[in-house]
Order: structure tokens, then sequence, then C-alpha cells
């Protein structure tokens, strides 16, 4: 036979928010149990197309909100380096007696599950969605590269959408160089989508890059944000040196409204999530409640009952910064700060920068016990505040596992490049792949707890 | 300032979800706070920025049907159904109002 694609045979999973036929896509949500897709989203199509084997829908924050992983209605995502020998070895030991199963840590969000299968090896690559950092965050706590390509690259045809001007498709991966094959069968016009560009793409190779002294690095000294971690802030500028022997130019660059677009961003995105979740009223698809007095009072009975109090949250603070007193003075007003967010990148490009070097989290993975002392929105807050901006101004993004922290977890580096210049931006990426030689994760068995059982069986089999 | 209790029952009403409990009213007013951080930046002679693809013409394909004729499978994941008509409650009637401190499903 002849093989279907470059993909032929390759597992792969894809979170579940995008759309695939004949399977349910829940986005982890209780409005959307048990709705079973008439289609696949274009993305899905076209992997399928080149013969991938879609292994399964992948756990995520409900809708897509939040920075954990942690909120979906399935239950919170456990990063597989929780189990890892790597994190074990520098835990405190506990006592017998406490569960050794209550420090695992986060996998980070909000596309958490596709971060950990591909951390833990049941699949080559996944997909995921990046609003405000989704596909990164995750891939910097699980020690996968996660990209997040400009936007109007990849159809967003049939990806349930959160944030219509600035969602996009993500693609997780364990090497750069596999990023650049599942990119090369992804992107690309479709008439489904009105908002991907029209331009021609050719899917491309990435060379192997020698020599980094005609490249200009930009260092943007807003990145050194409130909370970064002195383990990460050393890390960045290790990542920094490292170039700069190398020969390439190293410069500080300044984005003045970096810490502007967390603000911004909340705004925007709750409005458009106002708009984006009204579809959601039970009479086409999903959940629908019992309640049938009246339409309205069976679409509020079955939006209250499907959604969680995270999107219900964001729905009703898009519906204040959209009321007609507020329209100017919050959607306009975080709208033209857009603008200022998007054009200080602009500036930096021109002034001969090719790509910039940042830190993708604030720290590395925290223990789920302490993620979820706060709230989720507090949480995006916190979390997105590196990976944000890159989707403010449609600049695509990958994060690139570098090294592990004290506690023997993954974090990463992230390059954000100029619109449209994939080939540039994953370049230099695959070139500091190769300097920093990321570890592999050592999983461990999982203890259970029926340990006599289990070791019957396994004499068993020597007989 | 808190929000007015007729502001809230109106985001209700628009948004057709409740807060649930005083928590989700709390948190209404942490993010207006929040957003409020918007004003400390100049903006004066900024247009809105509504897509980063401002600079490109969108694309517009051709007004012909292209495809169709699955009304089996779109009706197939609707609840309530009847022949080919998606089948809703009564409309026109509004949602009753509220006393204060009620929210409009009492326990569901």
């Amino acid at each position: 036979g002849q093989p279907l694609g470059v993909l032929d045979g390759i597992p792969i999973a894809v979170k579940d928010n995008f759309n695939t036929a004949g399977i349910e896509t829940t986005c982890a949500s209780n409005m959307l149990k048990g709705y079973i897709s008439p289609y696949n989203a274009t993305v899905v199509q076209k992997l399928l197309d080149q013969g991938a084997v879609l292994l399964g829908k992948t756990n995520l924050d409900e809708f897509a909100m939040g920075s954990g992983s942690t909120d979906g209605v399935f239950g919170p995502v456990r990063n597989p380096w929780s189990y890892s020998r790597q994190y074990k070895e520098k835990s405190v030991p506990k006592p017998h007696s406490q569960d050794e199963e209550s420090d695992w840590v986060i996998t980070g969000g909000s596309s958490g599950g596709s971060a950990a299968a591909v951390a833990s090896y049941t699949c080559f690559a996944a997909l995921g969605s990046d609003t405000g950092g989704s596909t990164r965050n995750p891939a910097a706590h699980c020690g996968v590269v996660g990209l997040k390509p400009t936007y109007g690259l990849i159809s967003r045809h049939g990806l349930i959408p959160l944030v219509n001007s600035m969602d996009v498709p993500g693609i997780l991966t364990r090497c750069v160089d596999d990023a650049a094959v599942v990119l090369g069968s992804l992107a690309g016009h479709d008439p489904k989508d009105s908002t991907t560009i029209q331009d021609d793409f050719k899917p491309f190779e990435l060379p192997n890059l020698t020599d980094v002294s005609k490249l200009s690095i930009g260092i943007p000294k807003e990145y050194h944000a409130p909370g970064l971690s002195s383990e990460i802030l050393a890390l960045w500028s290790k990542a920094a040196d490292l170039f700069k022997n190398a020969g390439a130019k190293v410069i500080e660059v300044s984005l003045p409204h970096t810490s502007y677009s967390i603000v911004c961003y909340h705004v925007l995105c709750t409005a458009e999530v106002a708009s984006n979740m009204a579809r959601f009223d039970g009479l086409e698809y999903g959940h629908r409640s019992d309640m049938n007095k009246s339409t309205e009072s069976m679409y509020a009975a079955t939006r209250r009952e499907g959604f969680n109090d995270v999107v219900r949250g964001r729905i009703l603070s898009g519906n204040y910064f959209l009321l007609k007193q507020n329209y100017e003075n919050y959607f306009i007003k975080a709208q033209k700060v857009r603008r200022l967010i998007a054009n200080d990148f602009v500036k930096v490009f021109r002034s001969g920068v090719d790509i910039l070097l940042t830190p993708t989290t604030l720290s590395d993975a925290a223990p789920y016990m302490e993620f979820i002392k706060e709230d989720n929105r507090t949480r995006s807050t916190q979390d997105d505040i590196l990976t944000q901006a890159a989707n403010m101004a449609g600049l695509p993004a990958i994060n690139v596992p570098t090294a592990l922290s004290e506690r023997g977890l993954p974090i990463g580096l992230q390059f954000i490049g100029r619109s449209f210049q994939e080939k540039q931006l994953l370049t230099v990426a695959k070139w500091f792949e190769k300097q920093v030689k990321f570890p592999m994760i050592q999983l461990e068995e999982v203890k259970r707890h029926e340990h006599n059982v289990f070791q019957h069986q396994k004499s068993a089999s020597f007989t | 300032q808190p929000v007015a209790a007729e502001l809230l029952a109106h985001l209700e009403r628009l948004a057709l979800v409740d807060f649930r409990d005083a928590e989700g009213v709390v948190r209404l007013q942490r993010v207006i706070q929040f957003a409020d951080r918007l004003h400390e930046v100049n903006t004066d002679g900024v247009e809105p920025m509504d897509s980063v693809l401002e600079d490109r013409c969108l694309y517009l394909r051709e007004d012909d049907v292209t495809e169709g004729n699955c009304a089996k499978e779109l009706l197939g994941n609707a609840r309530e159904k009847v022949e080919e008509y998606f089948v809703a409650p009564p409309g026109n009637i509004p949602l009753p109002k509220l006393e204060e401190g009620e929210t409009f499903l009492q326990g569901s």
C-alpha cells in the first residue's frame, strides 16, 4: 500500500474542544456532555487525511478557561512528571501513613490533557488551543514543545471558540522538528474559516542552524515580571548568554505595555466569551434542562446547569463590559490598548530584532493542593502574564523545554517571532533545543495499592 | 463602589446565567476593579483594534451552495424535536421579576 501522508500511522491526541465527527466533544463541560459532533474540525480532518491515528480526546479546563486544567467536569489533569524519578528524588519523603498521592503537580492549562499525553509518551503529537497561553503554559510545565502559530495561519473551523480574535489551534510535540511536521500538515487557507490568510503556505523542513551570528535576539525587560522565580530568571539569563557566546546579537528591548496585556485580555476575552457562549441554549445540541415553563426560563436553567462557575463568571463580566454605559470605557478602551500592545512588538521587530526570548511561566508546576487555594480567575491573571501578549498581537510563539527545576520539574523558555515567520522561529528554537539537551522523563511504575495481587500475578508469569 | 442590585439583576437577565451566590458578585466586583487599570493608559488618538489581520482583505467565497442536506445529523443532537423542527417551550413569556436576593431558579 501507499502511505496516506507524512503522518500515516502516527498516534495523535486532540483537545476536547475540537469537533470530531461521530465522537463526543464536551469541552469538559456539562453543557456538551453527550454531544456527538456531526463534523470534523478542519485541523482534525487534515490530520486524519494524512493518516494520523486519533487516540482520544484530551481533558482541559472547562471551555478552555483556566491555566491549570483543573476546572473541567472530568476533574483535574495530573502532570506525568509527578510520577517521574526526577521529581520523586527531589520530594521530601513523606511518612508512610500520609497519602503518597497528594503531592502531584498540575499540568498547567488549559491544554493540560494534550500536554500530558505527549509528555507521557502516549502519542507523538497533540492538538491544543491557545488564546492566552493555553498551549505554551502546559507545554512548559510538562516539558514538551508547545507551538502557538500566527493568528490566521491555521484554520479555526471546528474549534469551539473562546475568543474569535485570539484563538489559534496549538501544536504539542516532543521536539521542534515534529512541531514543524505537524504545522506543515495543518497550515494554509481554509475557505471555511474566513480569518485564515490567503497566502500560499509551503510546508518546510527545518535547517540545522550552525551559525547564529546573524541573529538578533531581543530580551524584553518587562518580562522580568513580579513573581518570576529566581530559578527561571537565572535560566533565562543563561539562555541569553548561550546565544551571545555563539555569536548572536543579544539586546535588551522594551515592550512598555506588557503589564496591561492581562487587563486588556480580561475585558476582551470576557466580552467575546459572553457572545460565544450565547449559542448554548439547549435547543439544538448539548444539555437541555427539564424546565419548560418558557423559552427563556429553559435557557436560563440549561445554562445554570450546564456551565461551571468559571464560565458563568466570565459571561457575566463580559456582559457588564458590553453594557451601553460601559462599552466605550471598557471594551473600546481595551481594543485601543490592544493596538498599543501590538505596536510595541512591531516597533521592536522593526528595529532589527529577529526573535524575542522570554520565560514562559513564572515558576515550575505547582502542586495541585497549592494551586486550588486561589480561584481560577486569580490564577489565570498570574499565570498568563508571560504568554498573553503574543495572543494580543497575533504573533507566533513557542515554548522549548529547557531544564529541570530544583524540584525536578520542567522549565521552558519562550521564543516569540514575527508574524507568519514560523520557519525562522522554529529554526532558532531547534538550535536552542539542541544546545540545552532537555532530559527525557523517567516514568516510574505507579505504585498500586493492591500490591500483593500484583506480586502474585508477576510470579505466575514465570512458571 | 459596589455594583447596584438592579444592575446585577439586569446582567443576569441579559446573560441568562446567574451569580449563584454572594461570592459570584464579589468576583464581578474584583474583575471590574481589575479592569479599571485600563484607564491608566493614555489612548488619545489610538484607534481600537478589532483584528490583528486588519490590513488584509477578508476572504469572501462565491455565493454557491457547497454543502448541506444534513438535517438528520443536525437534528440528531437535539433533545426535543418534532419532524424537522426543534421544539422550544412557549416564547414571549418574560422571566418573572425578582425580589431582592433571589435568582431565577430556586435551587435547580
